[in-house]
């Protein structure tokens, strides 16, 4: 185990330096009240450039990303971050201009936020798209306050409940209940899809919408989504489109022309923009038309030549975030789909569902799949052969996954199946890769049948074993603390 | 430009394998209806090669603070970074990482947020801390939320010397009708202590502190402190992560939720985003926090391991009745962060607090000379505002000469100093709000 770079101080050893000043020294003690001084400077680590660069990169060494390897995780859409994004987000026109300089002398920003918001239209099957959201929970939470706004303009006040599937991302629930709705909770059916009896039985006029994610979380088409969308708008509610599964339909279906009403992107999936061990993200919002209104400000439009933005919106909900997003990831997700263009995108989506299908029907020969059909970029095998053979379960199995340089895919979700195990391959994954996998499943299966033991000590290659998690949460130490 | 690898002859062969004849077979579940019968309206892709060009088009029509010494402030400031940082951040271990899900093979970037947590708890001087969330506006909403949760009532009072934009943000989480948010007056340029303390009862959830505040004033805390705690309530305070190696913790304030924008530590200005928000709370909090927190725990070996911990609270596992609905945080900013308060130490934010500081005394001296009034005679940090009759034809002046000037008030310009700014920045700023320039 790596030290702390808190036990790695050696007093004295930094050097870093200002400029000296040129200016009059000012004693602080004049010029701010004794009683907000600090007595004795924050005891932050002593350490020379070198010995905190080392200690950096020996932490990189103890993580695995995209570029690692293989990293099949569910619902993450861990595609293949292009390095000219990195490249170009780091332009000083981009890196180095500070959100409230004048219009003027942003230009090009603007004009790159607001080709952005069209092509996100574009491919949304939107009317009007905001930048400004962090991350997909963001988005939603803005998407889900745009729906409250939109009911409460129209004294529709007793619309109190968001319905949401069982199969649902835990962000779709949590963000209904942070914006103020109680939540329904509609049952999937036996093909995996929502329940259309269900929806239908508890859908009444309290009903404020309904949070979808299409393709659903088991990588499975609601094939009855217009079906859906009338049982919903006939009610008076509104369609919410989580973005997450994008990657699977873009160029080839929009959620504007499914029937829904809000959808919230996530740029750090299906834009390719790389997810930076748990962020930054973005979650940019488009909205059909009746519902531009209420989106948060500001917008960005073009008046002549000239992009400006567009603080004059009365039922705007207001803002989510200062400033206008996160610009820098915006950008990266900007070069991604200027790259790729039309064709591009389309097939990002058709390699995507290739992958999935491919290893869906190369896996089953050795692990249960509950819904074995047609899937889009994603699907859920399960544990389930190896559990009632040798007790092995799907975190096993995961475990053992990272002995073999394999990310594991997104384990126990969607709930509504027993020891899952989403997998989620992307497009950017050669087929002798996807093999190299395939193999590694195999290869623990059988290990599971006749060496359970391996694959329930997993890992063993990695630098510390499992950990005791319960001791964790039971008497947490959540900061280094001087002996 | 496309990424997908796989050559036509190995689709083919993948699709044959897969018991598929065509990609669009692919596709049969999904109602012709609804299926997009044209091409997306996208252009045609891009070589690298031309992308280069084109982004780098774009990025050549702002004027950057490169170029341009910039004394603007309100939330967002001009810092140096060293350059170690976007090297270390360019690890593609560390960025092309999910979060730390599976802590065998993430105890890098599990160590790197616990050491992070440790960081704002030294600068905050508060129990605990957070992994990041969004910018410091969202993290005052949340933690105002929590606030709210964990109180009698739902009152927030808010003084209007807190960043617009943070009000802003708080007025609009309040949609959920978890929060009532009251906006005070203020006085002279600071919190109407007077007002604040009169309208604290026992509905009231929390009071909300910004320290230095928008205008770069220093808020009197103490009396505040003692009024909420006295009705139960919290203190809730934003606070600037460099101001804290010169100014009082918030801890010592008496605060109880302490969050703040740590933009200045280590990330550049890029148009507003992406930053962090940090977020820091007494021990009582530690299980209703939002977010994700790392925890020290052993592996089987008993050997030190880090992990996600207390994710009872989180969306994944508690899903509507989770503190927050937050996910994706804010992790490589909190990583710049991290390196960049490894990198300059405790005497170099010293000194970098004393500098920023000393820059604004000294161009607030030398404004006054030339004539000039300021428009509070407050205490401040970095940053204060200058009475103007036309501040947006002063910007236009300063910019003419080659100078991206301050936040633009009504009457009045609001100019901050970081330890980039010069002694002749300074003065060729001076002479062009003087009008010798």
């Amino acid at each position: 185990m790596s030290k702390l770079i808190f036990e790695k101080n050696l007093k004295g050893s930094n050097n870093f330096t200002i400029p000296p000043a040129d200016i009059p020294e000012v004693d602080i003690r004049a010029t701010i009240p004794a009683s907000l001084l600090r007595e004795a400077a924050p005891a932050l680590p002593d350490i020379s450039e070198v010995e905190a660069v080392r200690h950096f990169v020996d932490l990189s060494h103890k993580a695995y990303g995209v570029d690692n390897g293989f990293y099949p995780l569910g619902s993450c859409t861990m595609k293949y971050s292009p390095k000219i994004n990195e490249w170009a987000a780091r332009l000083p026109g981009f890196a180095n201009i500070h959100p409230y300089q004048s219009v003027e002398t942003v230009q090009g920003a603007m004009e790159l936020l607001y080709n952005m918001q069209n092509l996100l239209a574009e491919i949304t099957g939107m009317d009007a798209v905001t930048l400004q959201p962090a991350a997909g929970a963001h988005g939603e939470m803005t998407g889900v306050m745009v729906i409250k706004a939109y009911h409460q303009h129209r004294n529709d006040h007793h619309r109190t409940k968001m319905m949401v599937p069982d199969s649902a991302h835990g962000t779709n629930p949590a963000t209904a209940n942070v914006v103020g709705f109680d939540v329904i909770e509609v049952k999937s059916n036996s093909r995996g899809l929502v329940d259309l009896e269900d929806l239908k039985s508890k859908m009444t006029p309290e009903v404020a919408g309904l949070m979808l994610t299409n393709p659903n979380t088991l990588g499975l088409f609601e094939e009855e989504i217009q079906e859906i969308a009338a049982v919903v708008h006939e009610a008076g509610g509104l369609l919410y489109y989580d973005g997450a599964n994008l990657n699977a339909v873009m160029g080839i279906s929009r959620p504007g022309d499914m029937g829904f009403d809000v959808v919230h992107l996530n740029l750090h999936k299906t834009f390719s923009t790389p997810h930076g061990g748990g962020g930054p993200g973005s979650g940019p919002v488009g909205v059909k038309s009746h519902l531009a209104d209420y989106l948060p400000i500001p917008l960005v439009i073009k008046e002549g030549d000239k992009y400006v933005f567009d603080y004059d919106r009365p039922k705007s909900i207001g803002k989510v975030k200062n400033f206008y997003g996160n610009f820098g990831v915006i950008v990266k997700a900007y070069a991604y789909i200027l790259a790729l263009g039309a064709e591009g995108i389309k097939d990002a989506a058709q390699q995507a569902v290739l992958n999935a299908n491919y290893l869906r029907q190369h896996l089953k020969k050795d692990y249960y799949i509950p819904f074995d059909r047609l899937c889009k970029h994603e699907f859920v095998a399960t544990a389930k052969n190896q559990m009632d053979e040798n007790g092995v379960t799907t975190l096993d199995i995961a475990k053992r996954l990272t002995d073999y340089g394999f990310h594991p895919p997104t384990v126990y979700f969607p709930l509504i199946v027993k020891e899952a195990l989403m997998i989620e391959p992307t497009e950017t994954e050669t087929r002798e890769r996807l093999d190299d996998f395939l193999q590694a499943m195999a290869a623990i299966a059988e290990e599971a049948r006749n060496h359970p033991e391996i694959v329930t000590a997993a890992p063993n290659n990695a630098v510390i074993t499992r950990v005791d998690e319960v001791t964790a949460a039971r008497n947490p130490i959540v900061k280094w603390e001087e002996q | 430009m496309r990424y997908t690898p796989n050559s036509p002859n190995v689709v083919e062969e993948m699709l044959r394998s897969a018991g598929f004849s065509s990609l669009d077979e692919l596709f049969t579940d999904i109602p012709e209806a609804i299926k997009l019968k044209r091409e997306l309206n996208l252009g045609t892709g891009r070589g690298e090669m031309e992308l280069s060009r084109e982004m780098k088009g774009l990025a050549a029509k702002n004027f950057t603070t490169e170029e341009y010494p910039c004394f603007l402030g309100a939330g967002a400031y001009d810092h140096y970074i060293p350059a170690a940082i976007d090297q270390l951040l360019l690890r593609s271990e560390f960025y092309t990482a999910y979060t730390p899900y599976q802590p065998e093979i993430s105890q890098g970037i599990l160590q790197s947020i616990f050491e992070y947590q440790s960081m704002i708890c030294l600068l905050t001087g508060m129990d605990v801390a957070n992994a990041s969330m969004y910018d410091g506006g969202s993290a005052l909403a949340e933690a105002c939320n929590l606030a709210c949760n964990n109180a009698k009532g739902k009152k927030v009072l808010v003084p209007d010397t807190v960043h617009p934009e943070y009000q802003q943000v708080l007025k609009t989480y309040a949609i959920s009708g978890k929060m009532e948010i009251v906006t005070v007056p203020s006085a002279g340029g600071v919190c109407d202590l007077d007002k604040m303390i009169s309208l604290i009862d026992k509905d009231t959830a929390c009071v909300v502190i910004q320290q230095p505040n928008f205008f770069g004033h220093l808020e009197e805390v103490e009396k505040l402190a003692d009024a909420i705690h006295g009705q139960k309530g919290f203190l809730v305070m934003a606070v600037d992560p460099i101001s804290l190696a010169i100014l009082k913790p918030p801890a010592d304030l008496g605060a109880d939720i302490a969050v703040g924008e740590g933009q200045t530590l280590g990330n550049s200005l890029s148009f507003g985003g992406p930053y962090l928000g940090f977020f820091a709370a007494s021990k009582k909090f530690l299980r209703k926090l939002p977010g994700r927190i790392v925890g020290q725990t052993t592996d089987t070996e008993g050997r030190r391991a880090f992990v996600l911990t207390l994710q009872a609270r989180e969306q994944h596992i508690r899903r509507e009745k989770a503190s927050s609905n937050i996910c994706s945080n804010q992790a490589l900013n909190a990583l710049a962060a991290t390196m960049y308060l490894t990198l300059i130490g405790s005497t170099g934010l010293q000194a970098i607090a004393t500098r920023c500081h000393q820059s604004a005394v000294y161009a607030a001296q030398e404004l006054q000379k030339a004539g000039l009034k300021l428009k509070y005679q407050q205490p401040f940090f970095r940053e204060f505002a200058v009475l103007l009759d036309d501040p947006a034809g002063a910007n236009d002046r300063l910019l003419q000469n080659g100078i991206i000037g301050g936040y633009e008030l009504p009457d009045a310009m609001l100019l901050a100093f970081t330890e980039k700014r010069t002694r002749a920045e300074i003065d060729r700023l001076v002479a062009v709000l003087g009008g010798r320039a």
